[in-house]
C-alpha cells in the first residue's frame, strides 16, 4: 500500500517495453499482477502477464442501462473507462471462508485460518477506484471491530494508478471530487499519451515502494510538452462529464424519507441488485453455513448481499422493507447520507456503474435531482 | 487468549450447562466458556449464537450482570438455528461471539424512579437490568416492571414476576391481550399499565423492550404521563449477521443497531421509528 512519504522524482516516461519491465518487476518480486483485459464482449480485471494481455485499441460506450465496447482506432491500453467490476472483488472478494470448524469432544473446535495468498499489484487503477478503496478501507479499518482481510491485502498490495484522458458515458466524479485526477494513495501513477506517431506512459511515484520500483526501470525523464499535453487532456476529460450530483441534496436525503419521488423510483426498480453488485463501495455481506455430509466438518463462508433483497431486512415475522421504494430509499440514502455520518464522506465516488448496469437505467444523479428540483425554495 | 487478540468474528465454545424450558417455544440456556474463565458483559448487550454447521443469530442476555461465571441466554425457537438450538441439551456445546451493542444506562438512572416496560419475549433482555437495579435498590426511588403478553400461557418469567410482585420495593403488574377463564387479571395492552403505575414521571428513567409497534406506543404513552424523551431508552431489533458494523444489515438511518444499539435514547430515534419501513 502506498506509504505517506513524498519521494520527489521526475515523471517518467516509460514506451511499451518500459511498462512491460514495469509488469515483469512486479511479477518478479512475488505480486500476482491484475489488469485489465477483453472477456465476454467486456473489460475485466484479473491477472495479466504482459502489456499483451491488456485491452489494446478498446473502447467503452456507457449509458443508462447500456455497455459496449468498441474499436477506438488507435492503440491505446487505457482507453475504456470503467470496468464493469471494480477492484472489490479483489480487495472485498464475493465469496470468502470466514471459518473451518470440526467436531470435537462432543463441542467443535475452529481450524487454523489458512495461509494468506500472494500479495497483488493492481494495474489501471482509476481515480473514483482508488477513492472507493479508500472509502471501503474506512468501512472495514475501525481496528477495534475491523475485518482484517481487508486492510492486510490492501496493505501488502501495490498499486498502479492511470489517469483518465477521456471521459466514460456514464461518469460524474469530477463532481464527486474524486476524479479524474488521481492525487494519493498510489505507488506509481501514470497517464496515457497515445497517438499515430508515438506510445508512452508517463509515470510518477506516490510512495516509496512505488520511486524504488520506478527508478529500477530506468525510463528518461518526459518531456515538459508531453506533461502538459497529459494534464490537458485529464482536466479536458473532467469537463466532459454529462452528469452533475446535486451535493447538498445528495447529503440531506435521509430528510426526505417521504418523498413522493421513491413510489415513482418503486415502479420503475426491479429490485435487482445489480447497483450493489457493481458499485465500488457497496459492502454489505451475509453469511453461509454449511457442512459436509457427516456433519463433522463446518465452515462458515461469507458472501456479497444487496440490499435490495427482500430477505436483507428479514427478522422473525417477516422483511423490514418490503416495498422496492424501501429498498430503493435504503441504497440511494445510504449510500450519498447516511455514509456521511457513518465514515465521514460520501458512499459514491461518480465512476456510474449503477447508471450504466441497471437493466432499467435508473440514474442516480437524476433521481437526486428531482428530489432536489422538488425541495427547492423551501 | 485475551480478549483484545480474539478474532471478532470466531466463535467461541460454550458448553450447555442447563436448559429450562420457559413457554411452549421459549427456553433459557446457561453457558460456560468450554476454555473455562468467565463471561463479562454489561445489561441490554447481546451475543452472535452459533449452532455447528447450521448457523448464527443475534441473541441477548438473559441473565445477572453481576454474575460473571455464566451466561444466560432466553430464546424463542422461530427459525433454523433457534429451532436447532431448542433440540440441544446440557452437554451439548454452542459458539458465542461477543457481546455486542450498547448496554442499559442502569447507573445513570441512580436517583431515579425506575420503570421497566416489556412486551413478550422482550422481558428477556430487560431482565439483567433488573437484576442490576435490584442490586442497586437503595439507589433508586420507585422500581416499576410492567408487562404484557399475549396469552396468560405466554408469560415469561411467571415465578419470577410473582415473586418480584411479592416484594415490597417492587411495583410489577402484568396484562395480556386476551384472557382465558382462569385469568382475572388486566386484559389489554401493555401501554394501559402506564396510567397505573404510581411513578414521578419528572424523575423518571423507562427502559422498554418489545415488538417495534409495542415500544413505539409505549414511549407515546410514557411521554403523555409526563416522562421526558431523555428518559426513555428503547431496544431495537434487526437483521444481523456480523453484530460489529460489517456486515450491513442492521442498518436504519445512519446507525447500525449491532454497535450504535440496540439501545437507544428515544429522543434520539424518535423521528426514524415514525418512517414506515426505514
Amino acid at each position: 500500500m502506498p506509504g505517506v512519504d513524498d519521494p520527489k522524482t521526475v515523471t517518467a516516461a516509460l514506451d511499451m517495453a518500459g511498462l512491460d519491465a514495469l509488469i515483469a518487476a512486479l511479477a518478479e518480486r512475488g505480486y500476482r499482477v491484475i489488469g485489465p483485459m477483453v472477456a465476454d464482449d467486456a473489460v475485466v480485471y484479473d491477472e495479466i502477464a504482459s502489456s499483451a494481455d491488456l485491452p489494446a485499441g478498446v473502447g467503452d460506450e456507457q449509458d443508462g442501462g447500456r455497455y459496449r465496447l468498441r474499436a477506438r482506432g488507435d492503440g491505446a491500453l487505457f482507453g475504456y473507462t470503467v470496468a464493469p467490476q471494480g477492484w472489490k472483488r479483489l480487495l472485498h472478494p464475493p465469496r470468502q471462508k470466514m471459518f473451518a470448524a470440526r467436531r470435537q469432544d462432543g463441542g467443535f473446535a475452529i481450524l487454523p485460518p489458512e495461509p494468506a495468498a500472494a500479495p497483488m499489484a493492481f494495474l489501471g487503477v482509476r481515480a473514483c477506484e482508488l477513492a472507493a478503496i479508500g472509502i471501503q478501507s474506512r468501512v472495514f479499518g475501525d481496528e477495534a471491530a475491523g475485518d482484517p482481510g481487508y486492510r492486510g491485502r490492501l496493505a501488502r498490495s501495490f498499486v498502479v494508478a492511470v489517469e483518465c484522458a477521456e471521459a466514460g458515458g456514464t461518469c460524474f466524479c469530477a463532481s464527486m471530487g474524486t476524479g479524474p485526477q488521481v492525487e494519493a494513495g498510489f505507488d506509481i501513477r501514470l497517464v496515457e499519451l497515445a497517438g499515430h506517431d508515438r506510445h508512452v506512459f508517463l509515470a510518477d511515484a506516490g510512495s516509496a515502494k512505488g520511486a524504488e520500483m520506478l527508478s529500477g526501470l530506468n525510463a528518461p525523464p518526459a518531456p515538459e510538452a508531453d506533461r502538459a499535453e497529459a494534464r490537458r487532456r485529464v482536466s479536458a476529460a473532467a469537463g466532459a462529464m454529462g452528469r452533475t450530483m446535486p451535493a447538498a441534496t445528495a447529503r440531506r436525503l435521509g430528510e426526505h424519507a417521504e418523498h413522493r419521488r421513491w413510489a415513482d423510483i418503486g415502479k420503475r426498480c426491479l429490485s435487482c441488485g445489480n447497483c450493489t453488485m457493481v458499485c465500488p463501495t457497496c459492502f454489505c455481506t451475509t453469511v453461509e453455513d454449511v457442512t459436509d455430509l457427516k456433519g463433522e466438518h463446518a465452515e462458515r463462508w461469507r458472501t456479497w448481499d444487496s440490499c435490495f433483497s427482500i430477505d436483507f431486512s428479514y427478522i422473525h415475522g417477516g422483511a423490514i422493507r418490503n416495498e422496492v421504494r424501501s429498498r430503493y430509499r435504503q441504497w440511494i440514502t445510504h449510500k450519498l447520507s447516511a455514509w456521511h455520518e457513518q465514515f465521514g464522506t460520501s458512499g459514491c465516488v461518480g465512476c456510474g456503474r449503477c447508471i450504466t448496469w441497471c437493466p432499467v437505467g435508473i440514474d442516480i444523479t437524476e433521481e437526486v435531482q428531482a428530489i432536489h428540483a422538488d425541495g427547492k425554495g423551501r | 487468549m485475551t480478549a483484545a487478540m480474539r478474532d471478532p468474528m470466531l466463535p467461541r465454545p460454550f458448553r450447555i450447562e442447563k436448559v429450562r424450558r420457559e413457554l411452549s417455544d421459549t427456553f433459557t440456556m446457561e453457558l460456560v466458556p468450554a476454555e473455562g474463565g468467565g463471561f463479562a458483559f454489561a445489561a441490554g448487550q447481546f451475543n452472535m449464537l452459533y449452532v455447528f454447521g447450521i448457523g448464527e443469530v443475534p441473541i441477548s442476555i438473559s441473565g445477572d450482570p453481576g454474575d460473571g461465571g455464566k451466561l444466560i441466554h432466553t430464546t424463542r425457537a422461530v427459525g433454523a438455528v433457534t429451532r436447532a438450538m431448542d433440540s440441544m441439551r446440557a452437554g451439548d456445546v454452542v459458539g458465542v461471539r461477543g457481546p455486542f451493542g450498547t448496554p442499559w444506562p442502569v447507573e445513570e438512572a441512580f436517583g431515579h424512579d425506575l420503570v421497566f416496560v416489556a412486551g413478550g419475549v422482550g422481558l428477556a433482555p430487560l431482565r439483567p437490568a433488573i437484576y442490576q437495579a435490584m442490586a442497586n435498590r437503595q439507589r433508586f426511588g420507585k422500581v416499576v416492571v410492567l408487562y404484557g403478553a399475549r396469552t396468560p400461557d405466554d408469560i415469561l418469567f411467571r415465578r419470577e414476576l410473582e415473586r418480584w410482585r411479592g416484594r415490597f420495593d417492587m411495583e410489577v403488574h402484568v396484562t395480556v391481550d386476551r384472557g382465558n377463564p382462569k385469568w382475572s387479571g388486566n386484559v389489554g395492552v401493555v401501554p394501559n399499565l402506564i396510567a397505573h403505575a404510581g411513578f414521578d414521571p419528572l424523575s423518571t428513567t423507562a427502559f422498554v423492550c418489545g415488538p417495534e409497534v409495542m415500544m413505539r406506543y409505549t414511549a407515546l404513552a410514557l411521554e403523555k404521563n409526563g416522562v421526558g424523551r431523555e428518559g426513555i431508552f428503547l431496544s431495537m431489533e434487526r437483521n444481523m449477521k456480523c453484530g460489529c458494523g460489517l456486515c450491513g444489515h442492521c442498518q436504519w438511518g445512519p446507525h447500525f443497531v449491532c454497535k450504535d444499539g440496540p439501545v437507544y435514547r428515544y429522543d434520539r430515534i424518535a423521528d426514524l421509528l415514525a418512517i414506515r419501513e426505514l
